[in-house]
């Protein structure tokens, strides 16, 4: 891919952010939170790529700490959120 | 294998593709409460689909490493997840956006000294130390991902010790911090201009020193009030350092995931602001609570007062039509959500409508109060935003304030010369009887301003731990 079709891709993006988020709801403006944390934690991608590359010992525990943090916030932000929006109840009917 | 990026097969860059799709869907479930478990699943599919693409592309012997790796960190998450109490959650998720930063700064750094293996260097192209020569536009976006990663790490940091109460919520102000600050901002930005240049190591560790001194100088002046905006905004800049290294990696799910969080965060930072009239400048200069307890300094002489019993305020609920309950920071200080929920269930039981207002910043982060309500409990169809209930105080009988105070300040909407001129707030004093739970009479909110509401007629006021009041007022209730 070349620079452009990235950047276009990132703009096209921001988009979609934009009117995704104003639709979320303000009582959960907190799991938004958990959970955007949770999936910023792909940068996990760029930890294994450097993990598993073969070169300088020093860019490979780099790689592997950053995995270890990055999947802190995954397992974290996951659970946590899910944990969250498993309390959010309707007002049950009466009769 | 001279560029690697380019070599990544048509296959996973469309699992990457999918993995950016799952994590919109994962956002846009949360537009309610209903879809929202669904769009959490999304996620958690669009994060294994991303691992398990990378993994299997670069399979090899350090598998075992990077097992024991997202053992150990996963482990880690998962207990604190469950563990951690609902109250604490503003400096959870602190802590996580500063995991997230480091790992971006690590992942910038491995990336710096591993080029080849990024597929951002022809490895045959060395610089003057025998470096194999990154690519330009990687270097911008290397040392901008550096840049931004560092200081979402110790700018969390700092909030989180501020949020979690190791460091003092108040603002700590440094002799000419702008133009330290200003100074700073611009030797990382045009040392990530001369990096294009010079691609040697001092650059590199220097931007990445100095973005590190810099998050930590940017949040030191913050004060807790402002703190909502501070945590959306540190939101933001992890989404962007994910972003960055997308660039980098040339990795779809990075940068659609990048983009969606950063929006997001810059969102959430927005409502904020604009839920305390304050711009987004002024919260970032810092200092809010500290000069403002020299300003409206009038309202400082002796006025009467009135203070209730459990008694009198259990007595005004069971007589009222409707009582509104307006929780704040407070309530979670005290952890009386549980007792508020009991409270509310005794006047439902006894024929009183009972619903619960929420202003946007009431807490330490957006929607910190609907989550703690939630966890009791209260079903969320009872929880009101602002501009949805302030219509009803008029035709209120009770509004019951607990653990909130600026929020409620009718002088943001008289008094010019308050620090909270212009902020919108709960019409509380318009409702019949006002009870106001505070712990003493001492203190005045975060901003420091004087609250009328303590003084009118027909306020009454509840000094006491807001857990121990509710409780009391139940007993009493219950009699």
């Amino acid at each position: 891919m070349d620079f452009i079709s990235i950047l276009s891709i990132f703009v096209m993006a921001c988009f979609v952010g934009y009117y995704v988020v104003w639709s979320v709801t303000p009582a959960l403006h907190t799991p938004l939170m958990a959970v955007t944390n949770a999936i910023s934690s792909v940068i996990i991608v760029g930890a294994l790529i450097a993990s598993a590359a073969a070169g300088p010992d020093l860019s490979k525990y780099l790689g592997l700490v950053a995995v270890a943090l990055a999947s802190v916030n995954i397992f974290g932000g996951f659970a946590v959120t899910a944990r969250m929006l498993a309390m959010y109840k309707k007002k049950e009917k009466k009769g | 294998m001279h560029d690697a990026i380019a070599e990544t097969p048509g296959w996973a860059a469309l699992a990457y593709l999918i993995a950016g799709v799952c994590f919109i869907l994962a956002l846009r479930g949360l537009s309610s409460p209903t879809s929202s478990r669904r769009g959490n699943r999304l996620g958690m599919i669009g994060m294994t689909l991303a691992v398990a693409t990378t993994v299997y592309l670069h399979f090899n012997v350090t598998i075992y490493e990077i097992l024991v790796a997202i053992a150990i960190g996963g482990g880690i998450g998962f207990v604190i997840a469950r563990r951690i109490a609902m109250t604490a959650m503003p400096q959870l998720v602190a802590a996580f956006h500063s995991l997230v930063g480091m790992a971006a700064v690590l992942v910038a750094a491995a990336a710096y000294l591993n080029p080849v293996a990024f597929g951002i260097a022809t490895p045959d192209l060395l610089d003057t130390l025998g470096h194999p020569l990154i690519h330009q536009v990687s270097r911008i976006e290397m040392g901008l991902g550096i840049a931004i990663g560092a200081i979402t790490f110790s700018g969390s940091v700092i909030a989180f010790l501020k949020l979690n109460g190791n460091m003092s919520g108040k603002p700590i102000m440094l002799p000419g911090r702008h133009v330290i600050n200003l100074g700073v901002l611009a030797a990382i930005l045009g040392l990530v201009g001369y990096f294009l240049t010079d691609q040697s190591p001092t650059i590199f560790w220097t931007i990445t020193a100095l973005s590190f001194l810099i998050g930590f100088l940017l949040i030191i002046p913050i004060g807790g009030a402002d703190m909502p905006v501070v945590v959306s905004m540190l939101n933001s800049y992890s989404g962007w350092a994910a972003a960055a290294m997308g660039f980098t990696l040339h990795n779809s799910a990075m940068i659609i995931t990048g983009a969606l969080v950063g929006s997001s965060g810059a969102i959430l930072s927005y409502i904020m602001c604009k839920a305390m009239n304050r711009s987004f400048i002024s919260v970032i200069a810092g200092g809010f609570g500290a000069e403002a307890s020299s300003g409206g300094g009038e309202a400082k002489e002796q006025r009467p007062w009135k203070r209730g019993s459990a008694e009198d305020a259990a007595f005004l609920m069971q007589q009222a039509e409707q009582v509104i309950i307006v929780p704040g920071y407070g309530m979670a200080v005290s952890q009386a959500q549980h007792a508020l929920r009991e409270m509310g269930d005794v006047l439902r039981e006894q024929g009183v409508k009972v619903k619960y207002a929420i202003h946007p910043v009431a807490g330490r982060m957006p929607g910190h109060m609907n989550v703690l309500l939630a966890e009791a409990n209260v079903p969320y169809d009872d929880v009101f935003e602002l501009e949805d209930i302030n219509g009803e105080f008029a035709q209120t009988d009770v509004a019951f304030v607990i653990g909130a105070n600026d929020v409620t300040n009718p002088a943001a909407k008289t008094d010019k010369t308050s620090p909270i001129y212009g902020m919108p707030v709960l019409d509380v004093e318009k409702a019949k009887t006002v009870l106001f739970v505070k712990r003493s009479m001492g203190g005045v909110g975060y901003a420091g301003v004087d609250n009328d509401v303590f003084y009118m007629d027909n306020t009454m006021m509840l000094l006491a731990d807001a857990k121990k009041m509710v409780e009391d007022i139940v007993k009493a209730m219950n009699h």
